[in-house]
């Protein structure tokens, strides 16, 4: 029973880290149809920004702490840089995007290597963090509560804005129908540059959630990059809805099947799943009449 | 996955993607096509110099780890040089970079061989580095000095490998946890060729000597999700863990450890890659008191250490620990030197006649020629991490031990090779 109790929050554990990573995407590839290759290295961005957080500021906690609004705001301007750049010239032409974001990811990466070198980097997690809660046997690893509370933050303060405020209104109104956005007044433009700030700057503060698992290193997006991908995929291209649901059951499904089997072959049995899946829903769980995706 | 020093069985990391970038960056290098004849490949020797090759990744993934070693290598030459060469010669070190590239590995080779006529070279790290130059040099009667422990099961007569092979490294592992009562093992690996040939050997030998591997599992290389490996390994009811994991993966690996409360007092961990420069970057507070195996640490006692480690960080800067791949390196040009002059010729099957019973006062100590396998003698040793980030021997094979790179001398070993 323990064993079970323990290998579900673990399964809530990853599906938290993957709804993180893939939040930022179910906008900016969910909503917006731009395939952003280079999501998995604003993902770094935040991680590095952790990083130069905490060399120059010594306390680990108030480094992590501003860290997280400073991340979404680094990459998340890094985002509307790219959007501004590149990806506005091609919004019509989605599988254009993944070319274009791919080769700037892959400039991210070597940029990143030239200065912080190639070495991965580690963050120190304050001490808080490093120990677990342990309940009647099971086991809960204080990072990974953290990330929890983290992802479900976001989810919530994403929902928020897409259903309360007018931003919302507006980005929904241009994801369905930008013709029709635009001729009632709403200046799409701004809305799509919004959109991509806020859904990379998504990505940076899952980059802060990641230094306290894993490694800090010029390649971590990549990584992560495809897991996002099939979050919003299997999600379907829509509501954050999909995405969550997704995100925990992948998370509960690859524990579980990693306990009872090995890794590979978890990883295996997942990905199948996912194919056999997509014959059967090739819209995803959820779906929304969209520009390019529908 | 491009990580603090991925060790060298390492990584095909990547390889899709970070190969086409490796081979971009192996810039401006001249191939070895063309020149190909018997007589081009011969060494030249007629000069006041000789070059050696020196074959390492000095750009892509690889480079973390192999510029240390090739960094080991020149200071050998500098140091050599200094006192006058070798034969009367002095070395001129010629530099080929492998990109961390595999094919890129055995063009340069050749190139080192046919174009600049080297009368020998030192480097590689990667098995798959190696597996790829060994044709070339056996093609050319060429020789490599290889400097990295590795997985066993091989030998060429054209390859002197200076580092461990299991019987030096894995298997006097497993007999110090077994003397400290901590026989029911659990296997964690990367998904590689070094880690399944290793739990094998480590299986066959566990079922043999009354230990028992209670689980075992592997993630794929770069990997860095671990909560459900630790949970198997907490549950499992292991005494120790034996880590064959790969750079990175460790990070994340002891990190998760922590987290679930595990340490080294109540579930310790051997690791067989984590060396002083894996220690400085995974971080010490993850790392104090767990074991690692090798045959050199930067604090190896002993006159011949002391003068390394000095004459390295002159060299290379106070800050930088040396590792054991790196002591290997830097004496596979010292024996070969021995050997060159016991032969008396640069010649290579002289050379190789001659390589037996060669010795030297290493820094990891005493290490001696075996000329029939082309392996060295070395000596085994357990460190423990402490809270300086440096690792400390909490044991010794007391002497060298003899390589066996197909542990025939091993009756449990029957059905490995």
């Amino acid at each position: 029973m323990t064993v079970i109790l323990n290998q579900s929050f673990t399964g809530i554990s990853i599906g938290a880290v993957l709804l993180l990573i893939a939040l930022g995407l179910t906008l900016t590839f969910g909503q917006m149809g731009v395939i952003n290759m280079a999501h998995g290295e604003f993902i770094m961005a935040g991680a590095y920004t952790t990083y130069v957080l905490q060399k120059s500021i010594s306390g680990a906690g108030v480094s992590l702490l501003l860290a997280l609004p400073l991340a979404f705001l680094v990459a998340g301007a890094m985002g509307a840089l790219l959007e501004w750049l590149l990806i506005r010239r091609l919004y019509t032409r989605p599988l254009d995007t993944l070319l274009v974001t791919w080769g700037v990811s892959l400039m991210l990466q070597q940029l990143a290597r030239d200065v912080f070198g190639a070495p991965n980097v580690q963050t120190r997690a304050p001490d808080l963090l490093t120990g677990n809660i342990s309940v009647g046997g099971i086991t809960f690893a204080n990072n990974r509560l953290f990330i929890l509370g983290l992802a479900l933050l976001c989810v919530l303060g994403l929902t928020l804005i897409m259903r309360t405020t007018p931003l919302g209104r507006r980005i929904r109104a241009v994801v369905q129908n930008r013709d029709l956005a635009e001729v009632s007044g709403i200046a799409t433009q701004r809305v799509d540059r919004t959109t991509f700030f806020i859904g990379s700057g998504l990505a940076g503060v899952a980059g802060v959630a990641l230094t306290l698992v894993g490694p800090i290193g010029p390649t971590m997006g990549t990584n992560y990059i495809v897991d996002a991908f099939l979050v919003v995929v299997v999600g379907g291209v829509a509501q954050l809805k999909g995405a969550v649901i997704t995100a925990f059951a992948l998370g509960v499904l690859q524990s579980v099947l990693e306990y009872s089997t090995t890794v590979s072959v978890a990883k295996v049995i997942v990905l199948v799943a996912i194919v056999a899946f997509l014959q059967w829903r090739p819209q995803g769980l959820y779906t929304l009449r969209t520009r390019s995706l529908a | 996955m491009s990580g603090i020093g991925i060790s060298r069985r390492g990584l095909l990391v990547s390889a899709s993607a970070l190969g086409t970038t490796a081979a971009l960056s192996a810039c401006g290098a001249k191939t070895g096509s063309g020149t190909s004849s018997a007589a081009g490949a011969e060494a030249d020797t007629s000069g006041d110099t000789v070059k050696v090759g020196l074959l390492n990744s000095l750009s892509g993934t690889m480079a973390i780890s192999e510029v240390t070693v090739h960094n080991a290598l020149l200071l050998a030459v500098k140091e050599i040089n200094a006192a006058g060469g070798v034969l009367g010669k002095k070395l001129k070190p010629i530099s080929q970079d492998g990109a961390s590239d595999w094919p890129t590995f055995a063009e340069k080779a050749e190139a080192l061989i046919t174009d600049d006529r080297v009368v020998a070279t030192f480097g590689c790290w990667t098995s798959a580095s190696r597996k790829a130059v060994k044709p070339v040099f056996e093609r050319y009667k060429s020789l490599l000095f290889y400097p990295v422990q590795y997985e066993g099961l091989e030998q060429s007569p054209y390859i002197f490998y200076i580092g461990a092979t299991t019987n030096q490294q894995i298997v006097p592992a497993l007999d110090y946890l077994k003397k400290q009562g901590l026989t029911r093992l659990y296997l964690v690996g990367s998904d590689y060729v070094f880690p399944r040939t290793a739990n094998k050997i480590i299986k066959a030998y566990a079922e043999a000597q009354g230990m028992k591997v209670v689980g075992e599992d592997y993630a794929p290389l770069g990997s860095t999700e671990f909560s459900t490996i630790v949970n198997k390994v907490k549950d499992a009811g292991a005494d120790a863990v034996f880590n064959t994991l790969n750079g990175d993966s460790n990070v994340a690996f002891f990190k998760e450890y922590k987290s679930a409360g595990l340490t080294a007092k109540s579930l310790p961990v051997l690791s067989v890659s984590i060396a002083e420069e894996e220690v400085k970057s995974i971080g010490t507070q993850y790392l104090e008191g767990q074991l690692t195996a090798w045959n050199y640490y930067e604090t190896t006692p002993g006159a011949a250490n002391t003068k390394f480690v000095a004459a390295y960080q002159a060299a290379y800067g106070k800050d930088k620990p040396t590792s054991d791949p790196m002591e290997a390196a830097y004496i596979s040009v010292y024996l070969w030197k021995e050997m060159v002059e016991k032969a008396g010729s640069f010649d290579v099957a002289k050379v190789k006649k001659a390589s037996g019973g060669i010795e030297l006062d290493a820094p990891e100590g005493k290490v001696t020629v075996d000329g029939a396998t082309q392996h060295v003698y070395k000596t085994a040793r357990i460190g423990r991490v402490g809270s300086d980030g440096l690792i400390e021997e909490i044991w010794n094979s007391g002497k060298p031990i003899k390589p066996d790179p197909y542990l025939k001398g091993y009756d449990w070993a029957a059905g490995l090779s």
